[in-house]
């Protein structure tokens, strides 16, 4: 299972404040942490909304309107994420609460969203088909004793 | 007894009956939901009298007058008064039982066509075309379509009213593509069928019932869509490698419920009209379709399979040759995968493992797991176990499944004990 952990953004990363040294050493202990469990799959900071672009499609079709940024900084704006790939349902939710937290800089929120994972019903028919096929095919070739030594294959004398 | 025995084949007249009358009503009132509805009033009204009253003689069409006439009764009440309502009470002369026969025998093709197009309309999305093609044209409900796809049941029920939804606000017709269009939305439908097929047939988890059933509907479209479009190759082609296949679904699952592979299946137990059937729209595709294309291709592979009394006797130069076939018309690693294997069982693994070098090559199958896994097979018969051994550890470090993951290191450390074996 794959979960986006995302941080959102709060006025001070809207405006570009760094972070002290104490909470960058624990994010990096964080991830340390997490590539030893081995549910790490990605981190990343994003630059303030000052340098977004939005594209706003109207609701029937028709141009796109394209806004840059700053945009307001309410709660659907991202600032961080972390894609972590973990086995059991509790578990993003204990990685989520260990996650270092800012002093200081007012509310800090983080939402925990799950991946949609390909279903089977997505696969595409044929390669699945396919794939089956093969492993008919495989059986048929591990338990085929006969044509190996018709093709000159057993002369090692083992 | 009776009553029960009345009961089952009211609710098998229904599932054979639904989507006719469905596509007969929409031609009429324009909305598949609405449609959908009165088909359902009209089956509920079959339900209460026929157990009193008998079956008509003609069922069908007693099911279309019904339906009509509530969406006559639907509009008036509705005082829906609009230009609809004209054109409606206009054709309300139309409908005696003889239209209606006609209606039923004739043109009915078309709508059946016109829907299973709307159906699979491109605007929708692939999970979304196939459940509300199960809904609307097999008659299967929400239950056991969630059932057949092991998911909640209002997940389907909330992808057939939002499909639907889609369909109304972007105004999809409900019509017959024509020219080009044609060539590309028969193609969609296609997909849609074989993933239904294919959904049924491939999984070994789930109800027992159900995913046969999966296979039958699929089917049982093929071979309508094929009745009214006889002049396309490929839908010849996909019913002839749907009969084929499912000429084998007895023997696919033994008793336990374990999956037999094809090797080890009773080939006495495969359905021998099933079979015939099958070769029979091949070879209509055959007389259609120059070249062949992919389904028609993997029908005469599967065929190839069928007509060999045992597996011993089954001919690999063909199968070789029909996979380097589908090589061209529907290019994919796994198609040169399943095609090395089978020249290795003509001609000798030597031969096979050239075509995965060539693959190997290739740097965006680099991640690829079944390359190694396969190449590693292929080594083993040729007695260059050190190789193998490397091949089954890079294909095991590959997987996500744990299961694969263990027996591909087995295979491994198997390697590595006749590695040994050649020093001592």
């Amino acid at each position: 299972m794959r979960f986006m952990l995302i941080v959102k953004s709060t006025v001070y990363s809207e405006a570009g404040v760094y972070h002290s040294r104490e909470y960058n050493n624990a994010t990096i202990t964080y991830k340390q942490f997490l590539v030893k469990a081995g549910a790490l799959l990605a981190a990343e900071v994003l630059q303030p909304s000052s340098s977004g672009i939005r594209i706003t499609y109207p609701p029937h079709r028709g141009e796109p309107r394209v806004q840059v940024g700053p945009f307001s900084a309410d709660k659907t704006l991202i600032a961080e994420f972390t894609l972590i790939d973990v086995r059991t349902d509790d578990e993003e939710l204990n990685w989520a609460l260990r996650m270092p937290v800012p002093a200081g800089l007012g509310e800090f929120e983080i939402e925990i969203r799950r991946l949609e994972e390909n279903s089977d019903s997505l696969r595409e028919p044929r390669i699945q088909a396919l794939e089956s096929d093969l492993q008919d095919q495989l059986y048929m070739f591990k338990k085929n004793t006969k044509s190996s030594t018709s093709f000159n294959l057993n002369n090692r004398g083992v | 007894m009776n009553g029960s025995h009345t009961e089952r084949t009211i609710d098998a007249i229904c599932r054979m009956e639904s989507a006719k009358l469905i596509a007969g009503l929409i031609r009429m009132v324009r909305d598949v939901g609405l449609a959908e509805d009165l088909v359902q009033d009209a089956l509920v009204i079959a339900l209460e009298r026929w157990p009193e009253s008998g079956i008509p003689e003609n069922p069908g069409a007693w099911l279309m007058t019904t339906a009509k006439r509530r969406a006559i009764d639907n509009i008036r009440r509705t005082k829906l008064r609009d230009q609809k309502y004209v054109e409606i009470a206009h054709s309300m002369d139309l409908f005696t039982e003889e239209d209606i026969d006609q209606v039923l025998d004739g043109e009915i093709g078309d709508d059946l066509l016109r829907l299973i197009f709307m159906t699979c309309h491109p605007v929708l999305s692939q999970d979304a075309r196939v459940a509300l093609t199960l809904r609307l044209l097999c008659g299967l409900t929400t239950d056991e379509i969630a059932r057949s796809f092991l998911v909640a049941e209002s997940t389907i029920a909330q992808r057939i009213v939002r499909a639907k939804k889609t369909l109304k606000t972007e105004k999809v017709p409900f019509e017959m593509p024509d020219g080009e269009e044609l060539k590309d939305r028969l193609s969609t439908v296609l997909e849609v069928i074989y993933l239904m097929f294919n959904e049924g047939y491939s999984a070994t988890s789930g109800n027992q019932w159900i995913r046969p059933l999966l296979c039958q509907e699929a089917l049982r479209l093929g071979r309508i869509l094929a009745e009214i479009t006889p002049l396309e190759s490929e839908v010849h082609g996909l019913v002839a490698l749907m009969e084929i296949q499912s000429s084998r679904l007895k023997t696919r699952v033994d008793s336990k419920g374990e999956p037999v592979l094809l090797m080890d299946q009773n080939r006495a137990q495969w359905d021998q009209l099933l079979i015939r059937r099958g070769l029979a729209a091949l070879d209509r595709s055959r007389k259609l379709g120059r070249p062949l294309g992919p389904y028609s291709l993997q029908a005469a592979i599967s065929a190839c399979h069928a007509q060999a009394p045992t597996a011993v006797e089954t001919d690999w130069p063909r199968i070789a040759a029909l996979y380097e076939a589908l090589s061209r018309v529907a290019p994919s690693p796994i198609v040169e995968l399943n095609r090395a294997v089978a020249i290795s069982m003509a001609f000798g693994p030597s031969f096979g493992l050239q075509i995965i070098d060539n693959l190997n090559a290739e740097p965006s199958l680099k991640d690829y797991h079944l390359l190694p896994s396969v190449r590693g097979d292929l080594l083993v018969k040729l007695g260059r176990y050190a190789e193998a051994r490397t091949e089954f550890e890079r294909a095991a470090s590959m997987t996500r499944n744990e299961r694969e993951r263990a027996l591909l290191l087995n295979r491994a450390a198997d390697c590595m004990s006749r590695t040994s074996d050649k020093y001592f």
